[in-house]
């Protein structure tokens, strides 16, 4: 029987890790997500995970453990945030172009300067370019969840790319909740051991790993990680119906929230899903016509589903822990990648909020739908909303 | 010079390589180091001054590229397409029979 338990994101994401079995887990502490690493070396050291857990002097000696260890052939896990994932940059894209699943829980948090170690999706969204597929989840037990579903996905065949999972600093990582921890036997149904299929040690069979790419060769290589990452669509939804039949619950790409007669839906991404939910509810007794939709899977980018999404509603409001700067939020632009050919297309308007850790309220929604209210009538204002802003000290 | 023991295998992965694009572009035989001539960039060049070597070996062994192969009788021969000049042979000579000259386009 799956037990319940009561636990911080962290430790949900340690549990993970500790079902999914991998043999080696390098690790450097950071905040938020310094409970992940810490609880997996309890697991180590109590006997409960038989891994090698690597201590390293930094994120980037981390990342690069999990690396070799990967290449050897092994399942691998880490985890960090922010200045610790930055630190990682240079090797990020190397996991992912060696086509190593290596999988890693992130305890998304803001970026200096200022130094801030709150909530935002700055840290993974500056990532989102370097050849990992990155999961957002609402909720302490979709961070496990998320975890072994994308550890099924980055060792499929088809895929073979490093995954990162995120959850919300602090409002995930340190929050304690009810979390269902599945039986070990049917995680290892769903999950296996792993097999490597291309990368692993072997005497008999000598190979040159991380080899020097001429421009002969580079693009191609470049080429197969945009295809690994397009196969990645279908195989995301292929493990999540599969998530379902093992463990009873389901995952979408795009998960909707009453979006059905909705003429403005708030799109968002990680916990504020679970307030902009709560905020449609309120709205829906209201009697004002409103949905919500999460996006679970950030990369691959869901282009399909916001194109089937944006023929539901007259405005789809983006609602982003994150700015591009030059351009606006980092989700805007790609749903605009995703629509820009579309015939008939929504009013898709970009809010900013809640940045390093600022809460998001009620009222900032109100202003939220407020706005989008307006566009409906008077068309589109500014080019991005910033919400919450304290414009007085400015 | 003495010719190169991987010729075989440097071709056979220069085909293998250039036909199929493998995961994570992984090379799949041995010897794909020595296809890229690691000696263009060199600053420094080993000279020989073949009376003095006492066929010791030395830096035959310590030559961490390896680019330096053994002739028929034991002299060693330097192979400039990948000596990086990095004068560990002319280190470890123990009669100095290796010395290193800057060198010159």
């Amino acid at each position: 029987m799956p037990m319940r338990k009561v636990m911080k994101g962290n430790e949900a994401a340690a549990w993970a890790a500790k079902l999914a079995k991998p043999k080696v887990i390098a690790a450097f502490p950071i905040t938020p997500s310094t409970l992940v690493p810490e609880k997996i070396s309890e697991f180590v050291a109590d006997g409960e995970l038989d891994a090698e857990f690597i201590k390293v002097e930094s994120e980037h000696s981390a990342i690069s453990a999990c690396v070799g260890a990967s290449a050897a052939g092994v399942r691998t896990f880490t985890a960090t945030a922010s200045q610790g994932l930055a630190l990682m940059h240079e090797i990020l894209f190397i996991a992912a172009g060696m086509r190593l699943p290596i999988v890693m829980a992130i305890g998304n948090r803001a970026l200096s300067a200022p130094i801030n170690i709150w909530n935002d999706w700055q840290d993974t969204i500056s990532e989102r370019d370097t050849g990992w597929l990155q999961f957002y989840a609402e909720n302490n037990q979709e961070a496990l969840d998320l975890i072994l579903a994308a550890f099924k996905v980055a060792e499929d065949e088809r895929v073979l790319l490093p995954a990162m999972v995120g959850f919300d600093a602090f409002i995930l990582t340190h929050t304690v909740e009810p979390v269902e921890i599945p039986d070990q036997e049917v995680v290892d149904e769903f999950l296996g051991e792993y097999v490597p299929k291309h990368a692993y040690l072997d005497p008999e069979r000598p190979i040159t790993q991380g080899a020097l790419g001429f421009p002969a060769h580079y693009m191609e290589a470049r080429y197969t990680v945009w295809e690994a990452m397009e196969n990645a669509r279908e195989v995301i939804k292929e493990v999540f119906e599969e998530f379902e039949k093992k463990f009873g619950r389901k995952y979408h790409i795009i998960e909707e929230y009453r979006t059905d007669d909705a003429e403005i839906i708030l799109v968002t991404m990680g916990s504020l899903a679970g307030t902009v939910k709560e905020f449609v509810d309120k709205k829906r007794e209201e009697g004002v016509k409103i949905g919500a939709a999460k996006i679970t899977v950030y990369r691959p980018f869901p282009i399909e589903e916001i194109k089937a999404l944006a023929k539901k509603a007259k405005v789809l409001a983006l609602l982003e822990k994150n700015i591009s700067f030059g351009i606006g939020g980092a989700v805007y632009t790609d749903v605009g990648r995703a629509l820009i050919n579309e015939k008939e297309k929504p009013i898709v308007l970009d809010f900013i909020l809640g940045l390093g850790g600022r809460d998001v309220t009620f009222e900032n929604l109100e202003e939220v739908v407020e706005i989008a209210r307006k566009a409906m009538d008077e068309g589109v204002k500014e080019e991005v909303y910033w919400i919450g802003l304290r414009k007085e000290i400015l | 010079m003495a010719e190169n023991p991987f010729k075989e295998n440097i071709e056979m992965v220069e085909k293998e390589y250039s036909e199929k694009m493998t995961p994570g572009a992984i090379v799949y035989l041995p010897g794909s180091s020595v296809v890229n001539k690691t000696g263009s960039w060199r600053v420094f060049m080993p000279k020989f001054n073949r009376d003095k070597c006492v066929r010791c070996f030395m830096c035959y062994i310590y030559c961490p590229e390896p680019a330096i192969y053994l002739d028929e009788e034991s002299y060693p021969v330097f192979d400039y397409d990948y000596c990086k000049g990095c004068g560990i042979c002319a280190n470890e000579c123990p009669t100095k029979a290796i010395e290193m000259v800057r060198e010159t386009k």
